[in-house]
C-alpha cells in the first residue's frame, strides 16, 4: 500500500482528476497549498512599491493505492500534469503501514 | 426632436426671457436676494455628492488598500468624521471660517446655527438659502480630516483620530478655510482680503492641509511595524477602484459646486474637473508602464485622484486644456513623489496622502497662478468696472508669487496646526496603538469585529 503524493500546477487539477477518474481511482484529497521549489515568484507593483511573491499556490493531491496500482497511478498523474516547463511540481511516494475504514472498521486494500 | 417639440419648449422658455428682460435695468435687486431653485436643487446635490467622496468613497478607497485586518477600522476613520465633523461643524465650525470676524477666523455669531436659515447669505451666495450653503461647505469639512487618516493608516488608536481631527480642525482647517473663503478673510481676493489667492474649491484649504498634516503625521508616529522590510501590498483593489470612481463623480459637487450656483462657470469647473482627472490617470498610467513595464489599475486610479486634487485649485478660473496641462503634470509628479522619492526617504506615508494631496496641491496652487483666467472667471473686478487680469495667461505673472504665499501660509499652519493637534492628543489620550494591537490589527483591537468573517 503506498501514498502518493503530488504537488500540481493549480490549473492542471481538473486534467489530473479526469485522468485519475478514467484510471478507476476515485478516493483522493485534495488541499490548496503555497510553496516553491526551483520556479522563481513574480514580482508585483504597488505605486511603484516592489512586491516580490516567491511563495506560490499550488494543488497538492494525496491518494492511497493498493501495490499493484502504484506505477499507473503515478504514470497517470505526471502525464496529466505535465506542462514541459519549471514550476510543474513533483510526486512523493510513501510505504503505508495499514488503512481503517471508520464506517465497518474494514483495514488493508480492503479499506481503500 | 420634432419642430412642434420645439416650438413648445421655446414657448416654455419665454416667460423666463420675458422676465430676465424686464428684470435687468431695474436697480440691483440685491437688497431682497430672490432664491432660484436650480441653483439650490444643484447645491443640495453637489452637498450629498461631496458628502460621498467621503462615505463611501474616500472610506472605500483607502480600506481597499489596507491590510485585511485593518479594513473596518481605515473604514471608520472616514466614516467617524461624518459624524463628529457634522456636529462640530453645526456647533461652532461654520461659524468660525464663514462668519464676519478678523483676517484670520470668523466670530461666533452663527454658532449652533443661530441665523442661519432660509434666508440667503448675499455675501456668499445670493441665490440659494443660507442653509444650502452651510451644509455644502460642511462636506468640506469633513473629507478634509478624513484624507489624512490616509498617512497613519494601521497604526493610530481611534479615540486618538477622533481627538486630533478635532484639534486640527480649530487649529488648521477653520482659521485657513476663513482666510481663504470667509469675508474679509486674509488671502480672499473677493471679499476683502489682503494677499489674493484663487481657490476655487480646495486646493489650498483642503488639500495642501491635509497632505502636509500627513506628512507631519506619518513622520511623527513613525513607520508600522516591519515597514519596509515585509510586504504589505493592498489587501483588496477592487474596493479602492470602487471608492476611486466614488471620488471622480463626487468631485463634480465638489469642484463644480463651488461655483455656488448652477451657472456656466460651474460647467466651466465640471469640464476642468473632468479632463484633468483622465489627464492625471493617462500620465500615470504611461509612468508605471514606462518604470514596471506594466500600467496598473491602481495607478490608474491614483492617477485620476492626483489629476482631481491638483485641478481643484484651479477648476473655477481655467480653460479646459489647462485643465489637461494641470491632470498630466499632477499625474508625472505626484507618481515621482510616491514611488521615488517617498521610497528613497522611507517615510511611511501609508495611503499616499501627501504624495497625492499635498503634493498635488501645492502644484495645484502654482499652476493656479499659471492659468487662471478672466476668459473663465470674471467675477473679479478692477476699478473701471472691467473684469481684472488673474494668472500669467491674463498677464499677470505676479499671481504665481501670491499663490506661492498663500500655499506656505496654508503649509505653515499645516505643519504647526499638527504638531500641536498630536502633542496634545498624545499627552492626553497616546496617539499610536500597541505594537500587539497593530499585529491583531485594528478592527478586533478598536472595534472588536472583523471585516471578513469567512467561516460564518
Amino acid at each position: 500500500m503506498y501514498k502518493i503524493e503530488a504537488i500540481i500546477q493549480p490549473h492542471k487539477l481538473d486534467d489530473v482528476r479526469n485522468a485519475l477518474k478514467a484510471l478507476g481511482i476515485d478516493g483522493l484529497t485534495v488541499t490548496e497549498v503555497r510553496g516553491h521549489g526551483r520556479q522563481k515568484g513574480h514580482t508585483e507593483f504597488y505605486r511603484g512599491q516592489e512586491y516580490k511573491v516567491d511563495l506560490l499556490p499550488k494543488r497538492k493531491i494525496e491518494m492511497v493505492v493498493t501495490n499493484d496500482r502504484k506505477d499507473e497511478v503515478i504514470e497517470t498523474i505526471v502525464k496529466a500534469a505535465q506542462t514541459g516547463k519549471i514550476g510543474d511540481g513533483k510526486v512523493f511516494v510513501y510505504d503505508v503501514g495499514d488503512a481503517i475504514r471508520i464506517r465497518n472498521e474494514d483495514r488493508g486494500d480492503a479499506a481503500l | 426632436m420634432s419642430l412642434r417639440t420645439l416650438a413648445v419648449l421655446a414657448y416654455l422658455c419665454l416667460p423666463a426671457c420675458a422676465f430676465a428682460q424686464t428684470d435687468s435695468p431695474l436697480p440691483s435687486p440685491a437688497a431682497v436676494p430672490a432664491i432660484s431653485a436650480g441653483d439650490n436643487a444643484w447645491m443640495l446635490i453637489s452637498a450629498a455628492l461631496v458628502l460621498m467622496m467621503t462615505g463611501p468613497g474616500l472610506a472605500l478607497f483607502y480600506c481597499g488598500l489596507v491590510r485585511r485586518r485593518n479594513v473596518l477600522g481605515t473604514m471608520m476613520q472616514s466614516f467617524a468624521m461624518m459624524a463628529v465633523v457634522t456636529l462640530v461643524w453645526a456647533i461652532c465650525g461654520y461659524s468660525l471660517v464663514f462668519a464676519e470676524g478678523n483676517a484670520f477666523l470668523g466670530d461666533l455669531r452663527f454658532a449652533f446655527l443661530h441665523g442661519v436659515g432660509a434666508a440667503p447669505n448675499a455675501n456668499y451666495a445670493p441665490t440659494i438659502p443660507h442653509l444650502t450653503f452651510m451644509i455644502y461647505q460642511m462636506m468640506f469639512a469633513i473629507i478634509t480630516p478624513a484624507l489624512i487618516t490616509g498617512a497613519f493608516a494601521e497604526r493610530v488608536k481611534f479615540s486618538s483620530t477622533l481627538l486630533f481631527s478635532l484639534i486640527w480642525l480649530f487649529l488648521v482647517y477653520f482659521p485657513i478655510a476663513h482666510m481663504v473663503w470667509g469675508i474679509g478673510g486674509y488671502l480672499n481676493p473677493f471679499l476683502g482680503g489682503k494677499i489674493p489667492v484663487f481657490d476655487f474649491a480646495g486646493g489650498t484649504v483642503v488639500h495642501i492641509t491635509s497632505g502636509f498634516s500627513a506628512l507631519v503625521t506619518a513622520i511623527w508616529v513613525g513607520r508600522r511595524v516591519g515597514y519596509p522590510q515585509e510586504p504589505m501590498p493592498p489587501h483588496n483593489l477592487v474596493l479602492s477602484f470602487i471608492g476611486a470612481c466614488l471620488l471622480w463623480v463626487g468631485w463634480f459637487g465638489f469642484n463644480a459646486g463651488s461655483a455656488l450656483a448652477a451657472s456656466s462657470l460651474a460647467s466651466s469647473a465640471f469640464v476642468a474637473t473632468h479632463l484633468a482627472s483622465a489627464a492625471g490617470a493617462v500620465a500615470w498610467m504611461i509612468a508605471e508602464r514606462i518604470r514596471n513595464g506594466k500600467p496598473g489599475a491602481l495607478g490608474a486610479i491614483s492617477g485620476a485622484v492626483a489629476g482631481l486634487a491638483t485641478v481643484t485649485q484651479g477648476a473655477g478660473f481655467v480653460q479646459p486644456f489647462s485643465a489637461v496641462i494641470i491632470g498630466f503634470i499632477a499625474g508625472f509628479v505626484c507618481y515621482t513623489m510616491v514611488a521615488v522619492v517617498k521610497a528613497k526617504l522611507k517615510y511611511d506615508d501609508t495611503l499616499d496622502a501627501f504624495g497625492v494631496h499635498g503634493v498635488g496641491g501645492f502644484i495645484g496652487c502654482l499652476l493656479t497662478g499659471v492659468f487662471a483666467t478672466r476668459a473663465v472667471n470674471d467675477t473679479l473686478k478692477l476699478a473701471n468696472g472691467q473684469a481684472a487680469p488673474l494668472g500669467a495667461v491674463d498677464g499677470n505673472p505676479g499671481q504665481i508669487l501670491n499663490q506661492l504665499i498663500g500655499a506656505i501660509i496654508g503649509i505653515v499652519f499645516a505643519v504647526v496646526g499638527t504638531l500641536i493637534a498630536l502633542k496634545v492628543t498624545s499627552l492626553a489620550l497616546g496617539f499610536r496603538m500597541s505594537a500587539r494591537d497593530e499585529d491583531q490589527g485594528m478592527d478586533l483591537s478598536l472595534h472588536g469585529e472583523e471585516g471578513y468573517n469567512f467561516d460564518s
